[in-house]
């Protein structure tokens, strides 16, 4: 319950109460608010608003090409 | 910065918004509910790439902003007494009361100091036993786990000089309220990002059925908002009113079990009324019956009495996405951050803060024109 | 400097008061002890040294800066700096922002009861350190102290004189319609050193504030015939409060572009984290220059040959002569209004 970690923010570091996220390990990054984290980033999840952005760029090539 | 600067990419940004003007074919309103996003869309210039035919209205996503004038009268009134250290958040220091604020009480020897979490103000408590310390807990869901686990602590330690004077709010019967009004023209709704982590998002799942609306959980960087306005569009435009999730890196439909499980511990849902709205039914959350020890307003034996608002401050109107700021006339004239009148005015995600500081005075002209 | 090794180096003259009392502002032996040992010794010059109630000295030209600024810092020291060395290099850069050459100083201390006579050494032989580095002499001074709770450990206040050797008026009124708005460096630093040290940050590497003076770089572009406009140093309030005073003097719309604002990855770190914008965060030894459209390459070149300015920046140009308004356009493209900002920044925390 009272497991801390250090928690660096782009360079600069502070600590935050890791007591919502037992998961949470070395280099995972989290979403912190008051001194607490609160979830854990999925990696995987977050690059899907790239590939949504990229399936846009096919579809548009697609589009423009039926024209 | 990894997780931040990518979602703030201008070409990307720039995809999403020309997807949106693809798409758009009809004239629809959004709310979108946390202040972080009003702050965001406001500060990046977000709605400026929307078609016309979009109009996001702000809603009452601000903590700061919806504390009624009676609770930060009650914080006043704390640090007024002697020897109190009344400990908070930097947001409520500038928030207007009744009659002052604790930034005024503080210039004339109260002894308030802003804390970055409710875990330093414990440690105020600890580092100061004579004294009584009081931390001002406001926020939403997204806040209430950090003050669970402080009175928790306070609790294990046996502390008997700390209390808490509590205003936590909910969303979800907010967006009950605005909907069920008859002025209301939202058709859909991006949901506040952090504040789901922890709670998830099945309670929308009713919200969207009943009101039938689509709701979609959305992050705070420019791309995780207009990614999120792009997909409560498609809904609307396909007639489907479901809840989707835009920030899945974050969130996930369960929330945050072990933050959920200690707040149902320490706080019970309350009725609370809100700043500019009125009282919302069980809305708010409160000290539960075994931690009643850490109740500030017990332990100050504060009374309930209602407060009057200045008349002129429209704020109510604002975090019921019913005027936008330039729309008051008291907004930049008689109101501003340096004398505001009212809470929006003042936290740095009030809508009317984020419009004065980025949008005045092209927005003037707009309003005139209006 | 470090601060660990200083009475290796500067050995403190004045041993038997540890403190500094109400008698060293007293105008007797006391006092006259405190000014002959320590400001007079660390200070030395020929137009000090004649110990007379004002300083007497003759100009090379007869159009002369003079300015004046207050020193309240707290903490005293900070990564990069202190109240001493941030005393001289705001003096100097204030006049150097008029295009003049910086020459005397006077500098005026008001002590709290009880400070260590070793802060006021350390802080005098900074002081004294900045001085020979600009190449500016403190030719007169003054000294009091009050009670125990009525200073803050120490104000310094200074008055500069610098002389005005170019017949350029540089004030807000000469800015033009297509004027290049050219930032001297990174922003941010100084305002998040002292927030970093106020709220207990911890960093990577230690953000250091950016105290330093900038005249050197004035003269050289002066030298370098660029046809400068309008200076501004950038202190408190930041890049915002700068460009609103000069459009609202100069009666101008400005446009600049975020993108182009140089801020280092751990200063834009820290603001995040506590919710300040850094366009609004102090800064010490950072100016914004406006100059002729067609000098804004070589004003660039020039700027970036000197160290305290290796990653000046155009951050953008005078739009038109309009009712005043500074517009940023961001990171993602839309536009919007770059405002003063209010009052004492506090960190957002919701």
């Amino acid at each position: 319950m009272m497991r801390v970690g250090r928690i660096n923010f782009g360079g600069v570091f502070k600590e935050a109460s890791l007591a919502y996220v037992p998961e949470a390990k070395v280099g995972d990054y989290v979403i912190v608010h008051v001194g607490f984290a609160l979830s854990r980033v999925d990696e995987d999840e977050a690059q899907k608003v790239f590939e949504y952005l990229k399936q846009m760029d096919e579809l548009g090539e697609i589009q423009g090409k039926e024209k | 910065m990894k997780y931040l600067d990518e979602y703030r990419d201008a070409e990307l940004a720039q995809k999403l918004a020309r997807e949106i003007h693809r798409v758009t074919t009809r004239p629809w309103v959004i709310m979108e509910i946390c202040g972080g996003q009003t702050h965001a869309i406001v500060k990046f210039g977000i709605d400026e790439l929307l078609p016309k035919d979009i109009t996001l209205v702000h809603g009452p996503g601000c903590p700061v902003c919806v504390t009624p004038l009676e609770v930060i009268d009650k914080a006043i009134e704390i640090a007024a007494r002697p020897g109190v250290i009344l400990t908070s958040f930097g947001d409520m220091l500038r928030v207007p009361g009744s009659e002052t604020d604790l930034l005024s009480m503080k210039a004339r020897g109260s002894d308030v100091r802003i804390v970055y979490s409710p875990l330093d103000a414990l440690k105020v408590a600890e580092e100061n036993p004579t004294r009584e310390v009081v931390f001002f807990g406001v926020g939403f869901e997204t806040t209430a786990p950090a003050t669970a686990m402080a009175v928790f602590q306070a609790s294990q330690k046996g502390l008997r000089n700390f209390s808490m004077l509590i205003s936590h709010v909910l969303v979800p019967p907010a967006i009950e309220a605005l909907m069920s009004s008859p002025d209301c023209r939202v058709q859909g709704f991006l949901a506040a990002g952090h504040v789901c982590a922890v709670v998830g998002y099945e309670e929308y799942l009713p919200l969207a059925k009943t009101y039938r609306i689509p709701i979609v959980v959305t992050g705070f960087e420019p791309l995780d908002i207009l990614q999120g306005i792009l997909m409560t569009i498609l809904q609307l435009e396909e007639g489907r009113t479901e809840v989707e999730n835009q920030y899945a890196r974050a969130v996930r439909r369960e929330g945050n079990q072990p933050a959920q499980e200690l707040v149902r511990k320490v706080f019970k849902i309350v009725h609370r009324k809100w700043r500019g709205i009125g009282e919302i039914a069980r809305s708010g959350l409160g000290l539960a019956n075994a931690y009643a020890a850490f109740d500030a307003e017990k332990k100050f034996g504060l009374s309930n009495h209602s407060v009057e608002e200045p008349k002129e401050c429209l704020s109510g109107l604002v975090l019921q996405g019913l005027k936008k700021p330039p729309g008051c006339p008291a907004f930049a004239k008689k109101c501003t951050p340096e004398h505001p009148l009212g809470a929006t005015m003042v936290s740095s995600e009030g809508a009317c803060a984020a419009y004065y500081r980025y949008r005045r005075r092209e927005e003037k002209e707009l309003a005139g024109a209006r | 400097m470090k601060p660990l090794d200083f009475n290796v180096t500067c050995p403190i003259p004045i041993s038997q008061y540890p403190n500094v009392l109400m008698a060293h502002g007293g105008g007797g032996k006391l006092m006259h002890q405190l000014l002959e040992t320590v400001f007079a010794k660390a200070f030395s010059n020929p137009i000090l040294d004649s110990r007379h109630d004002s300083a007497q000295f003759n100009v090379p030209s007869n159009k002369l800066a003079m300015t004046t600024d207050s020193y309240v810092v707290q903490p005293l020291f900070f990564p990069g700096g202190d109240i001493g060395s941030m005393a001289i290099h705001g003096t100097v850069n204030d006049l150097a922002m008029s295009g003049a050459r910086p020459l005397y100083l006077s500098c005026a201390f008001i002590i709290e009861e009880g400070l260590p006579m070793e802060t006021l050494w350390r802080v005098v032989c900074s002081m004294r350190d900045a001085a020979n580095k600009c190449g500016v002499q403190i030719v007169t001074g003054d000294t009091k102290v009050v009670d125990k709770g009525k200073g803050d450990g120490l104000f310094i206040n200074t008055t500069g004189i610098g002389v005005i050797e170019t017949l350029l008026e540089i004030t807000p009124k000469q800015v033009c319609q297509d004027d290049a708005v050219i930032v001297s460096g990174d922003l941010g630093r100084h305002g998040m050193a002292i927030m970093a040290e106020r709220e207990g940050l911890a960093f990577e590497s230690t953000i250091e504030s950016d105290s330093a003076p900038v005249h050197e770089v004035v003269l050289d572009l002066l030298k370098g015939g660029i046809e400068i406009h309008c200076l501004r140093d950038l202190t408190r309030g930041g890049l915002a409060s700068a460009l609103n005073e000069i459009a609202e003097v100069a009666g101008v719309k400005i446009a600049v572009e975020e993108k182009t604002i140089p801020v280092r990855e751990d200063v834009h770190a820290a603001c995040e984290m506590l919710g300040l914008d850094p366009l609004h965060v102090a800064n010490e030894g950072r100016f914004v220059a406006f100059v002729a459209a067609r000098d804004s390459e070589n004003a660039l070149r020039i700027m970036r040959s000197h160290s305290v300015s290796g990653n000046a920046a155009v951050i953008g140009k005078v739009a038109e002569k309009s009712s005043p308004l500074v517009t940023l356009k961001s990171a993602i493209g839309a536009a919007r209004i770059l405002d003063m900002p209010s009052g004492e920044q506090l960190p957002r925390i919701c």
